[in-house]
């Protein structure tokens, strides 16, 4: 099937049940080379679930989902191959404890990309620094704090060199002082044109830096719009409780 | 009343306290029928008196045991940490050699037989060992990844093995490989007999223990690992195992011990390891004890060398924690 070049992501019908419960409905969703989307909406409304069928760490039971032109199905040399062009960002950081944090680094890129150690060390090095935690490289993950973790994590995803970045809720799990570091860490890789789709409640975020914005709730995208429009103007009823009780 | 009294006075009821315990160390020595021989072995002019006053000797003697306890505690409290433990293990090891002396041993019947015992028997009962921690590891390694499948046939296969092999004796799974397996038509010699009855059964224990490590990581690492697109096997074997490592350590060293001890049970099919040489060795000459004591010492050494590995191992998979 002929996929539209500039579509890199394109979702049309998603559904995905847990038992019985409808956690995606009908996802129609096109994401365009360099877009920057930030979705919201509140906790069970399938945003997460969302973001995980794009690398499949989740399947979708129907509709069709195409990464960089390659559809998700149960072929595993798909799954590895979107896989290996999707870096992805957790709530929970979810480095590797028992490696340094230059070897969380390396990992991928030796084993996935039988790349040499040296070049990905040089590599994993370049990334450190421009997130500012290269002098940690030799230390462990359990050694640094919440924000410096999170920014190793985008270092790590980066290394791979990724032509799409989700993000999962970045900065929930961190102390409000170490939100600044990891959003300015993620502006600054919007800028230089990544496309990106982040599940986040940070709005300042949003608005700098998202070209659209999509609230989900109960599975469904209930509404999606420029920022600016999103935060000043929400059409939905839905959407402007939900602001009225994160904006308080 | 008493709460006030040691809220005043807390000097005086330390010492009270102290005395207590010395008291109730000495009627527990006391009830237990301690002898008063050591003191007439000591003292030699006090043998016809502590002849002549029984009850009173024995009081004597568990006074004296706990003024000695107590001594020694407060005298070994003086010492740093690490000559604490020195010392500790030097005293209770001089005591248990002092009990194995009071069995009026010969030894010059042991050393003759040592070499023997070390030459043939340990040699046997470390290769049994080792081959069978070898494979009992890949075993576990296998049945807990199994158990962890999604597929029925394969959990099921994993399943009935842990059910079986840890449900039957050991001693019948010796008898059973080394008497059945001929039946069907496969004659096997008593040293693989050996060997496979203590994989299978120590691989059904620790397939538990690894399947438990494997379960202890947090699933964000498989996803963190998956998102990067590791394979399921890279996932397990560089993310997975090496932390799980740090969980299945400890029993395993367990586990290495008991088997250790359990190779004994091999000496039922006729292999010379040191459980047999120590029955056999001792027959000649009536001299079994010699031997039992011999074997379980040589027993003891080869654990602690084990216990020595473990904590190294242990050390090497825990070192990311250190701060």
């Amino acid at each position: 099937m002929p996929q539209p070049m500039n579509d890199e992501i394109k979702l049309s019908g998603v559904h995905k049940w847990y038992g019985q419960y409808h956690a995606l409905d009908d996802i129609n969703l096109d994401v365009a080379k360099k877009e920057r989307i930030v979705i919201c909406g509140p906790s069970g409304s399938g945003k997460s679930t969302l973001i995980r069928c794009i690398n499949r760490l989740e399947a979708h039971q129907q509709g069709q989902i195409v990464v960089g032109g390659i559809e998700l199905t149960d072929n595993e040399k798909n799954i590895e191959e979107v896989r290996r062009e999707v870096g992805m960002v957790f709530q929970h950081f979810n480095l590797f404890p028992h490696l340094t944090i230059v070897e969380n680094c390396v990992l991928a890129p030796v084993w996935v990309r039988k790349m040499g150690k040296a070049k990905a060390t040089e590599i994993a090095m370049h990334f450190l620094e421009r997130v500012r935690i290269a002098d940690q490289a030799n230390k462990y993950p359990g050694q640094l704090s919440g924000g410096q973790q999170q920014r190793v994590a985008i270092a790590r995803a980066l290394c791979m060199n990724p032509k799409i970045m989700l993000f999962d809720e970045p900065t929930s799990a961190l102390d409000p002082e170490m939100v600044k570091e990891v959003l300015d860490t993620m502006v600054s890789l919007a800028e230089e044109g990544m496309t990106m789709i982040c599940v986040t409640h940070e709005m300042g975020f949003a608005r700098q830096v998202a070209d659209r914005v999509i609230f989900m709730d109960q599975g469904r995208v209930v509404e999606e719009a420029a920022p600016a429009e999103f935060f000043d103007n929400p059409q939905h009823e839905r959407s402007r409780l939900f602001l009225s009780q994160i904006l308080h | 009343m008493l709460g006030r009294l040691i809220l005043t006075y807390p000097a005086t009821a330390r010492r009270i306290g102290a005395l207590f315990v010395l008291f109730l160390v000495a009627a527990g020595l006391y009830s237990l029928g301690i002898s008063s021989a050591w003191i007439g072995k000591i003292f030699p002019s006090a043998v016809d008196w502590l002849k002549e006053n029984k009850q009173f000797g024995r009081a004597i003697s568990a006074i004296a045991l706990a003024l000695i306890v107590a001594f020694n505690w407060k005298l070994l409290q003086l010492l740093p940490r690490r000559q604490q433990i020195v010392a500790v293990w030097l005293e209770l090891f001089a005591l248990l050699m002092l009990f194995f002396y009071s069995f009026d041993l010969s030894l010059p019947f042991i050393a003759k037989k040592i070499g023997f015992m070390i030459s043939q028997g340990v040699v046997t009962t470390l290769y049994i060992s080792a081959i069978s921690i070898a494979i009992a590891t890949v075993i576990a390694l296998a049945g807990a990844i199994a158990k962890l499948s999604k597929n029925g046939v394969i959990y099921g296969l994993a399943t009935f093995y842990t059910s079986l092999f840890r449900g039957l004796p050991l001693l019948m799974q010796i008898y059973i490989i080394y008497l059945g397996l001929p039946q069907v038509g496969y004659v096997i010699g008593a040293v693989p007999a050996g060997i496979l009855a203590l994989s299978l059964c120590y691989g059904a224990y620790m397939t538990e223990i690894f399947r438990a490590g494997i379960e202890s990581i947090h699933r964000g690492q498989t996803e963190g690992a998956t998102a990067l697109g590791l394979s399921p096997n890279q996932t397990m074997f560089l993310v997975i195992l090496p932390q799980a490592m740090r969980v299945i350590v400890p029993p395993t060293g367990n586990q290495f011990i008991a088997m250790l001890k359990d190779s004994s049970l091999v000496s039922v099919v006729g292999v010379w390891e040191i459980m047999y040489l120590a029955r056999t060795q001792g027959q000649t000459e009536f001299r079994h004890i010699e031997m039992l004591i011999t074997a379980s010492m040589i027993y003891w050494v080869l654990s602690i060398g084990l216990e020595f590995l473990q904590s190294r191992i242990e050390a090497h998979f825990g070192r990311f924690n250190a701060r």
